[in-house]
């Protein structure tokens, strides 16, 4: 507060909001050094982390879409696994290098997400559930049938990734995998972060509110959409394709409307429109399902079942702004 | 597009005509406006008022006819594209960002206004300059110091003067206000047509009213609607004397 008075002497309210709305706070600069701390904690699970970093990259791409600019997506997973194909394909086919073929994973998600932005532009509620669900079953249907191509059920077999920047080999503790697909994220998060902290994310917000008033201020909302999902998808993709380097494999399953609504699972519990809300989903889903499987292999998903009725019914808007709620009126007292 | 001659209408329309199926709402609507006058269109419910504003908003597509602006035929441009040419409007029924707070909403209307609204990392509170002007603004408005206040939980009255001045946010040519004084009680109503002549003492005014004290007190001409067509169109004392227009509003 006392840094930076010349601006804020002539509209205090102005500058100031929005100079704190954009301020690092404890809890996200505790979140990303808890995230690095984690690798030199000895016998971690860093396969575990690792998941739950790359499913929260996944989950927050969906919460630019459904949090920042209200499009529910039933199918995200489309992208997640354009992403993984990619990567995969790449990987089989002599294209090792694993950072190149990151961004060619995220570039071509990205632009599946631009048409299907212009696809869907202009429909709403529950018919763009069902589309967004069309999309994502088509696609699963043509990769489960063309398995001479895809290797169908089975997966792609024979991926191979080469060590990242030619120096950090993949090795089996996922000690590689976890700083790779964690540093990849911190990097999309910064990206994600000053979109959604940018005009343009203001201008999302906007339209999420009310199209209408946003189209008589003149603003495109339907080229919006076309922008927003293209960078969701491309981040998605980003996901996919971390899955894939990090385990050398991909299944059909990365596109399953399994994996749609498993994220958009994730991203409810966690909250949505506050970008963390994705990786406190995926850090709770995946911590639950990996104990619960061991517990009990074949009933997790009643557990998982009744975690979200949990959520829904007590933290309404999910765990992170729960937290946040709670934080501010433990200061306000 | 350029600003126009001094004598030449911002606003006409030229055998305008709508239909919603079966139901004709104007039948060859010839309508013109002056650039710099605060003009009120009245008549009764069903007149076709708003429709005739969405219309030139380009919210609707007319079944005939063309909409021009500052003599040029908008009829087939998009609402966005009139929006860039000077064509803002309010709504009957506040269309505001509920969850969102004033001074946000307005930086939203001055960013895209700007042209800066498009894809970026840029942080918004680098936009000083935005962020300056929509605070005078809302201080204009007596908005300031609600100007952080989630837009919901503010009184109504001042919902309506958020309203107002998202639409003048844009620094429009043709400001159409589809019936600002509605809900407000009628001092608000007279304390926001008030604020509203300052306000748009260089803008050309379009406005619905019902209010007639309202109408008459500070329109400096009047289009009467009835039944889809323009009944009359004059100086409010004599459109207060027409004969037609005693029928139409008295039915005597």
């Amino acid at each position: 507060m006392s840094t930076a008075s010349e601006p804020a002497a002539r509209s205090p309210a102005g500058q100031g909001y929005f100079a704190s709305v954009a301020r690092w706070g404890p809890g996200e600069i505790i979140f990303w050094a808890g995230l690095v701390a984690v690798f030199f904690v000895p016998d971690a699970n860093l396969i575990l982390f690792g998941q739950i970093v790359i499913w929260g990259l996944f989950a927050m791409s969906l919460d630019l879409l459904l949090g920042y600019r209200g499009i529910p997506s039933m199918g995200h997973a489309a992208f997640f696994g354009i992403g993984a194909y990619t990567a995969g394909y790449l990987g089989k086919f002599g294209w090792t290098e694993p950072i190149s073929g990151l961004l060619i994973a995220m570039l071509l998600a990205g632009i599946i997400g631009w048409l299907t932005g212009r696809f869907i532009q202009r429909v709403s509620g529950i018919a763009l559930l069902m589309v967004t669900l069309g999309l994502n079953l088509i696609l699963y249907d043509v990769v489960h049938r063309q398995s001479d191509l895809t290797g169908g059920d089975d997966g792609l077999q024979g991926v191979v990734i080469a060590p990242v920047l030619g120096l950090f080999r993949f090795d089996i503790f996922g000690r590689t995998a976890y700083l790779y697909a964690l540093a990849v994220t911190f990097l999309l998060f910064l990206v994600a972060r000053a979109l959604v902290k940018s005009p343009f994310g203001l201008a999302l917000l906007g339209a999420r509110e009310n199209p209408r008033r946003m189209i008589t201020l003149g603003t495109p909302i339907e080229r919006d959409v076309s922008a927003v999902f293209a960078i969701a998808a491309a981040m998605a993709g980003a996901a996919g394709a971390l899955l894939t380097q990090t385990t050398q494999f991909v299944s059909p399953a990365t596109l399953s409307f399994q994996r749609s609504a498993d994220v958009l699972v994730i991203l409810i519990i966690g909250g949505t429109g506050r970008l963390y809300g994705g990786f406190i989903g995926a850090f709770v889903f995946l911590f639950l399902r990996d104990w619960l499987a061991a517990l009990s292999p074949v009933y997790w998903y009643f557990w998982i079942g009744l975690l979200l009725v949990i959520v829904v019914a007590f933290f309404r808007k999910g765990i992170v702004p729960s937290l946040e709620a709670l934080v501010q009126r433990v200061r306000w007292r | 597009m350029t600003e126009g001659t001094l004598s030449q209408p911002v606003l006409q329309t030229r055998d305008l005509r709508m239909a919603f199926g079966g139901l004709v709402v104007f039948h060859n609507l010839n309508f013109t406006l002056q650039r710099g006058e605060r003009h009120a269109i009245i008549g009764p419910n069903g007149a076709g008022k708003t429709t005739f504003v969405s219309l030139v908003t380009g919210l609707l597509q007319p079944s005939g006819g063309d909409v021009l602006f500052n003599g040029a035929v908008i009829t087939g441009a998009s609402p966005q594209q009139r929006v860039k040419a000077g064509i803002a409007r309010t709504f009957q029924i506040n269309s505001l960002f509920k969850a969102l707070n004033p001074l946000a909403s307005l930086v939203i209307a001055l960013a895209e206004r700007e042209g800066r609204a498009g894809v970026s990392l840029r942080k918004v509170a680098r936009e000083t300059a935005l962020i300056e002007e929509a605070s005078a603004l809302l201080a204009k408005f007596g908005l300031g110091d609600d100007a952080l206040a989630v837009t919901e939980t503010l009184p109504y009255g001042k919902q309506r003067l958020l309203e107002v001045a998202l639409a003048l946010a844009l620094r429009p040519q043709l400001l159409l206000l589809d019936e600002p004084a509605a809900g407000l009680s009628t001092e608000q109503g007279h304390e926001l047509f008030r604020q509203l002549a300052v306000l748009t003492a260089d803008t050309t005014v379009l406005f619905i009213e019902h209010d007639m004290n309202l109408v008459f007190r500070y329109a400096d001409r009047v289009s009467v609607f009835a039944a889809g067509a323009l009944v009359v169109q004059d100086t409010p004392d004599r459109v207060r004397n027409h004969p037609r227009v005693r029928e139409v509003y008295l039915g005597a």
